[in-house]
C-alpha cells in the first residue's frame, strides 16, 4: 500500500498547463522531496493534493481509498492530511497555544488537547512563548508554529511547502532537526524545498518536476549525477 | 481598577467572569442597567428617554455588524434589510393588536380599499408570534443568502457588493403598495402596546428600558461568544480563511451560523426601534442608511463590540442634536468626522485610549 499515490495529474489555469500528466507514489514513512525550478509546478501539487486546486485530470489517491481530487479542503485534512504553506499560515490575533488548539483539529475531543498541545509545545521549542500573540512571532518562530499547528492533529500525511525559505543557518537546522523527528513508520512527508543541502539532510527519495513534468524520480544522490537534472536546474 | 473589578466579579460563574473582565463591555453593560434602572426610578422629559432607548436600538444593530465585520471580516453593507424585516413585523404586530382591540382597521389598509388585513397578517396580533415571525423571517433570508454567498465562497468587497444590492431590491419591492406593508407611506399610527396607549410616558420608559436591557444582554452574550472556542475560530477564520479550511474546519458553516445569528440581533433592534419612533417606511432600507450601520462600527472601532456601541450612540447622538440645530451642516459633519477617523484613528476612536503621537500616515508605527 502507498500512502500517496498521484495519477496523471493534469492542472491548467487557462492556457497555460502547470501539471502536465503528473505521476508519483509516496510510502508510508517516507519523507519525499519534491524540488524543481520556479514554475515547474511543485506548490500547484500541494495546492491539488490539500484541495485548494481542482485538477483537468488525474487522481490522487489517499491510502488507496480516498480520491482527494474529489473532497473539499476540511475533509482531505479530515482524512488526516496537512499542509503547511509557504508563506507562515499563522491566525496572528490569537496566542501560540491558541494556534496549536485549533491545529488539533475539529475532531479531538477538548479533554485530549491540553496534553496533545503540550507535546507539541516541546517538540517545536515554543513553550516559553506559548502565550505569545502568534502575530509578534519572529518569522522562524512562526515557521515553526505552523509546523506545531500541522503536527498537532497527527497527520498521516504532511505536506510542507518551502519550510526553510527566509530562514537563517541556525533555523534550518533546528527545522531540519525537527522534520527529521516528524518522520514515523506511518506518516509520510512531502517537502518542497530550494535549500540542496537541506533536502539532502532530510529526504528519502527526491522528485524533480520541470515545466510541470516529472523529470526524475530517485535518490538525491542520483539527481545530483542526471544530466537532465542537471542542465534544467542543478547546473545553473 | 481592573484588579478591583475581578476580585468583584469572583462569586461570578466562569464563563460571565471572562465576558465582564473586558473593562469596556462590563463597563457599557453596566452603564445600559444603571440607565435603564434610573429612567425606572426618576424618569426625565419623555422626549429625551425616547432618544436614550433608540440609542440603545442603534447600538444593538452596530454590535450585530460588528460581530460579522470585526470578528468574520464580513462587511455587510445590507444589514438595513435584517433591522427592516424586525421593524416591519413589529410594526405588523402593533397595527393588528390595535386592529383587533378598536376593531378599526390600519389607515393604509382602507386606502387600498381592502375590507380586511392581507391573509398573511392571520396571528400577527399576538405578541409571542410576532416576535419569533420576526426573528425567524430574519435568520431565513439570511441563511438563504448566506448559504448561496459562503458556499460558492463570495467573500470581501464581492459580499458587500451583493448584500448592498440585496437591502436595494428589498426597498423596491417595499416602494410599491400592493405588498400590503404599506407601500411608500409606510406604517404608522400605532395605537396601541399590549395594550397600552403607544405614547403615555409609561410605555416610553418601558420601551426605552427594555432596549438598554437589551443591549446590555446582547452586550454580554455576544463578549461570551467571541471569547469562547468559536469567537478564536471566527478570529482565525477572519485572518486567514484558506488556512482554517484546511486544518479540517468547515468555515462555511462558521459563517452562516454566526451571519444568521447577527442577522437576528439586528431584527431584534428593528423590533425595539419602530415602536420608539412610531412609524416604518422604505426608507430604512435605503442603500445609504446600511452603509450608515458601517460608519457607526468603524468610528467607534471595529472589533471590540464596545466600540460599535460607543460609535453608534456618538453618531447618532450628534445626529439627534446637529439636524435639528443645523440640518445643512450634518452630512459634512459626518464625512469630516469619517476622514479624521480614517486619517488619525485607523482602528477608531478606541485608538484614543492607545494614542500614539505619530499616525500611520505620518509614517507612525502601527
Amino acid at each position: 500500500m502507498s500512502a500517496l499515490v498521484v495519477e496523471a495529474l493534469t492542472v491548467a489555469f487557462g492556457r497555460f498547463t502547470a501539471l502536465d500528466a503528473v505521476s508519483l507514489a509516496v510510502d508510508p514513512g517516507e519523507v519525499r522531496a519534491v524540488i524543481g525550478p520556479n514554475g515547474a509546478g511543485k506548490t500547484t501539487l500541494l495546492d491539488v493534493i490539500s484541495g485548494i486546486t481542482k485538477p483537468v485530470s488525474g487522481r490522487v489517491m489517499l491510502g488507496d481509498t480516498l480520491d482527494l481530487t474529489k473532497c473539499s479542503e476540511a475533509e482531505i485534512a479530515r482524512a488526516g492530511v496537512r499542509r503547511k504553506f509557504q508563506k507562515p499560515s499563522v491566525f496572528p490575533a490569537l496566542t501560540v497555544r491558541e494556534n496549536l488548539e485549533i491545529g488539533c483539529g475539529p475532531a479531538l475531543s477538548p479533554g485530549e488537547r491540553p496534553a496533545r498541545i503540550a507535546s507539541v509545545l516541546g517538540e517545536t521549542g515554543l513553550a516559553p512563548r506559548a502565550q505569545a500573540l502568534a502575530g509578534s512571532l519572529a518569522h522562524g518562530e512562526k515557521q515553526w508554529l505552523e509546523i506545531g499547528m500541522v503536527l498537532a492533529a497527527e497527520p498521516a500525511l504532511l505536506l510542507l511547502d518551502e519550510p526553510v525559505a527566509g530562514l537563517s543557518d541556525a533555523e534550518t537546522a533546528h527545522t531540519a532537526a525537527l522534520i527529521r523527528g516528524l518522520r514515523r513508520p506511518d506518516r509520510a512527508v512531502v517537502v518542497i524545498e530550494h535549500d540542496m543541502g537541506f533536502v539532502e539532510a532530510i529526504a528519502d527519495r527526491v522528485t524533480v518536476l520541470h515545466e510541470g513534468r516529472t523529470l526524475y524520480e530517485g535518490s538525491m544522490h542520483g539527481a545530483r549525477g542526471d544530466a537532465r537534472v542537471i542542465e534544467v536546474f542543478l547546473g545553473r | 481598577m481592573s484588579g478591583a473589578v475581578q476580585t468583584a466579579l469572583a462569586p461570578l460563574g466562569g464563563p460571565a467572569r471572562r465576558a465582564l473582565r473586558d473593562p469596556l463591555v462590563a463597563g457599557l453593560v453596566g452603564l445600559c442597567l444603571a440607565a435603564a434602572a434610573a429612567l425606572l426610578v426618576a424618569p426625565p422629559a419623555p422626549f429625551l428617554v425616547n432618544v436614550l432607548g433608540q440609542l440603545a436600538a442603534f447600538a444593538i444593530l452596530a454590535v450585530a455588524l460588528d460581530l460579522v465585520w470585526g470578528y468574520l471580516g464580513i462587511l455587510s453593507l445590507g444589514h438595513g434589510l435584517f433591522f427592516a424585516i424586525g421593524g416591519y413585523v413589529c410594526a405588523m404586530h402593533l397595527l393588528a393588536h390595535g386592529a383587533a382591540v378598536t376593531g378599526v382597521l390600519p389607515d393604509f389598509v382602507q386606502f387600498m380599499g381592502w375590507k380586511s388585513l392581507p391573509a398573511y397578517w392571520f396571528g400577527l396580533d399576538h405578541a409571542p408570534y410576532a416576535f419569533v415571525l420576526a426573528l425567524a423571517v430574519a435568520g431565513l433570508v439570511a441563511f438563504v443568502f448566506g448559504l448561496a454567498s459562503f458556499r460558492s465562497r463570495v467573500n470581501g468587497v464581492y459580499f458587500s457588493i451583493i448584500s448592498q444590492a440585496l437591502v436595494y431590491v428589498a426597498m423596491l419591492l417595499m416602494y410599491r403598495n400592493d405588498t400590503g406593508l404599506g407601500g411608500n407611506n409606510g406604517m404608522t399610527g400605532f395605537p396601541l402596546l399590549f395594550g397600552w396607549p403607544m405614547g403615555s410616558p409609561g410605555v416610553v420608559t418601558g420601551l426605552a428600558v427594555a432596549a438598554l436591557v437589551t443591549l446590555a444582554a446582547v452586550l454580554t452574550g455576544t463578549r461570551l461568544l467571541v471569547g469562547s472556542a468559536i469567537g478564536r475560530r471566527m478570529l482565525a477564520c477572519r485572518d486567514d480563511e484558506t488556512r482554517l479550511r484546511t486544518l479540517g474546519y468547515s468555515t462555511t458553516r462558521l459563517k452562516l451560523g454566526i451571519w444568521c445569528l447577527s442577522a437576528m440581533i439586528a431584527a431584534l433592534a428593528g423590533i425595539l426601534y419602530v415602536p420608539q419612533v412610531g412609524i416604518i417606511n422604505p426608507r430604512v432600507l435605503a442603500p445609504d442608511l446600511s452603509i450608515e450601520i458601517a460608519v457607526w462600527v468603524a468610528i467607534g472601532g471595529l472589533g471590540r463590540l464596545g466600540g460599535a456601541v460607543i460609535g453608534a450612540v456618538l453618531v447618532n447622538g450628534l445626529k439627534f442634536w446637529l439636524s435639528a440645530a443645523m440640518p445643512d451642516a450634518w452630512p459634512f459633519i459626518l464625512s469630516g468626522l469619517v476622514l479624521l477617523v480614517v486619517l488619525v484613528l485607523p482602528n477608531g476612536l478606541l485608538d484614543l485610549v492607545s494614542w500614539r503621537p505619530r499616525p500611520t500616515w505620518l509614517g507612525g508605527q502601527r
